[in-house]
């Protein structure tokens, strides 16, 4: 267990310094520093910028310093925004979007579950339809658009929630709705599959003429078998939930992350951009390090083989 | 001794009881009556049986030809502004209205539709390129090669791809060109992991060591012999990753990282659309519907052919 723990970290640090080199290259390779849009600048004073960020020595030098500054969680200072260092915008941001996207995601794996197993129980029929009908809607449907729709109807056709801010915990239900269609029409469908498997298998048949109760053997015996793609699932959701919070926050004015990150990207801000890329790179990471580690509590298999992943 | 006594008396038995077995007719045993049909066909044949997927491929194909014929029919075109007419209804002159500035919605939109369709179907066909090749040969070549190119692959498919596409739209400038290549950058792993599972399942069947023993070379094992076995699998995902590259298209041109004025694609149209949303809602409607339908069909289209492909689901 520990070397497959292992392998996984390792894959996850060269994939964060890949991310790392790449996202400085890329910076540096954008023609012009991010003082050429404004007016021109007497030239002493530009200097004295370059050399305030640290601009005026070689590729290398910046190079290492960025490297060495990002391993002491030191992601410099905003190039926009005077005197605000990016660790400061994240961290006074990042708790709104957290907690935004940490609703979406309880809200998701339940509902998303609650469907899938319902289809599944029911198969073929009416409400099996009707709820992969949906789901393909919910797939193909654009948060954004969703989000746009919610606002006109929710918000201004019939008021019920408010249109912009966060305020009261009522603000939080459409940003949510927004954000998780689509992770709730992936799980319900990656459910419904994996149920219909699992509910015609053998265990499922020894289980009902052992005599359990039909909610026994569906809630204990069928969903643990079943949630195990949930569980793959869980990484590839929190980088849906992130990009989609970055066009929610947009849409429904929140003050998170996300909007600083699209801001970042209209101002050409490179510090910011750099330091909120990375800090998204992180956390998708730890997502699916979690999942990693979630899948080996999580699979009967695993366990019954004493602990040892087979992998 | 004795048992050979026994049978033959067991034998003489059967011979007379009402139960005898018959002489078997080898020839006609072994004719095969029903027609033999390929994959392919049966696959097809599923397919058109599902109204359902039928229903998304037509969808896709009257969405296609509007994208084609629409622009050129229409007496507008997408760049000409008249400010006296700014925002005005769906009506006869201007079927979807006209924007903030009295361009002509219906051209515009119908524009917008091609150039989605145009990054998908790039992108797709991109993925499907260095996918596949990428894939056979991580699939084919030994363990330590076919080894540190997935590791290549893993190490790459981390990096999310929506930060890739942002990062490189800053750096190279947006464009259509831009997005396509951002997309390919990382939109070939899945392929290559697709077509990589299915040639480790396949290339120890009988017909590899066949076509080996004959002296067939490597490459042309893999994309004579084995590559064309998996192609069910490939076509599904192509068609599957046509609208998520069409949505992350959407989905910059949104950030305003997309494509650029005066020229316009769906995401670029709803993103102008979105300030002005509540006085002139059909504005974003009509573009926004447009890029669901599209979607939807694209969706629909590739589930049923996962399932038409599906071994599994054969009745």
């Amino acid at each position: 267990m520990a070397r497959y723990l292992g392998g996984k970290l390792f894959n996850i640090i060269i994939s964060l310094l890949v991310l790392a080199t790449a996202t400085f290259f890329l910076m540096k390779a954008v023609p012009g520093d991010p003082f050429t849009q404004e007016k021109a600048i007497p030239p002493e004073i530009k200097a004295n910028i370059m050399a305030h960020y640290g601009l005026d020595k070689p590729l290398g030098t910046q190079y290492l310093v960025y490297m060495k500054n990002l391993f002491q969680l030191d992601l410099g200072e905003s190039m926009k925004s005077q005197n605000r260092s990016v660790t400061t915008i994240i961290k006074e941001s990042f708790a709104t979007s957290a907690k935004v996207g940490a609703i979406a995601i309880i809200v998701s794996v339940i509902v998303g579950i609650y469907l899938g197993m319902m289809a599944a129980l029911r198969h073929k029929k009416l409400i099996d339809n009707a709820a992969m009908f949906i789901a393909v809607i919910g797939i193909s449907i654009p948060n954004f658009v969703i989000g746009a729709l919610l606002q006109y109807f929710l918000g201004v056709k019939f008021p019920i929630f408010t249109v912009q801010g966060l305020e009261g915990p009522l603000d939080y239900v459409l940003p949510t709705i927004a954000l998780s269609t689509l992770p709730i029409a992936f799980i319900a469908r990656l459910t419904r599959s994996t149920m219909l498997e699992v509910l015609t298998s053998d265990y499922i048949r020894t289980a009902k003429a052992k005599g359990l109760s039909p909610h026994a053997i569906l809630w204990q015996h069928g969903l643990r078998n079943g949630i195990l793609p949930v569980v793959t699932y869980l990484g590839p959701m929190t980088a849906n939930i992130i990009t989609g919070s970055v066009v929610v926050e947009r849409i429904f004015g929140l003050p998170g992350l996300g909007g600083h990150f699209v801001e970042s990207i209209s101002n050409r801000d490179y510090t910011l951009i750099m330091g909120i890329t990375i800090f998204y790179a992180v956390i998708l990471m730890a997502a699916r390090f979690i999942t990693d580690i979630v899948y080996i509590f999580v699979d009967p298999r695993i366990k019954v083989s004493g602990g040892v992943v087979k992998k | 001794m004795s048992t050979q006594l026994k049978d033959v008396v067991t034998s003489e038995q059967a011979a007379n009881s009402p139960f005898a077995k018959l002489p078997q007719r080898h020839t006609e045993s072994e004719i095969i009556t029903a027609e033999s049909r390929s994959t392919f066909q049966e696959s097809w044949a599923k397919l058109r049986k599902n109204k359902y997927a039928m229903s998304g491929l037509y969808v896709l194909i009257a969405i296609i030809v509007l994208a084609i014929v629409c622009p050129m029919i229409s007496p507008y075109n997408s760049y000409t502004n008249d400010l006296d007419n700014t925002y005005l209804a769906p009506n006869s002159d201007h079927w979807f209205g006209t924007d903030n500035l009295g361009r002509d919605l219906f051209v515009r939109t119908w524009l917008g539709v091609r150039i989605s369709l145009i990054v998908g179907f790039t992108a797709a066909l991109i993925d499907l390129m260095i996918g596949v090749v990428y894939g056979g040969i991580m699939g084919f070549s030994g363990k330590r090669l076919g080894g540190v190119m997935n590791k290549f692959a893993e190490i790459l498919y981390a990096i999310p791809y929506l930060l890739v596409v942002i990062l490189l739209g800053v750096v190279m400038g947006n464009g259509l060109t831009t997005i396509i290549i951002a997309l390919s950058i990382t939109g070939w792993i899945t392929m290559s992991w697709i077509v990589r599972g299915q040639i480790l399942q396949l290339k120890n069947q009988e017909y590899v060591l066949a076509a080996q023993s004959m002296g067939a070379s490597g490459s042309r094992i893999l994309f004579r012999h084995l590559i064309p076995n998996t192609l069910g699998p490939i076509i599904v995902t192509v068609t599957l990753s046509v609208p998520s590259a069409i949505f992350a298209e959407a989905f910059l041109s949104f950030l305003g990282l997309g494509v650029q004025t005066p020229a316009a694609s769906l995401g670029t149209l709803i993103s102008e659309a979105v300030s002005v949303f509540t006085l002139y809602p059909w504005v974003m409607l009509i573009p926004a519907s447009l890029l669901s339908i599209t979607m939807l069909a694209f969706n629909i289209f590739g589930d049923a052919l996962q399932d038409a492909f599906d071994p599994k689901m054969k009745k």
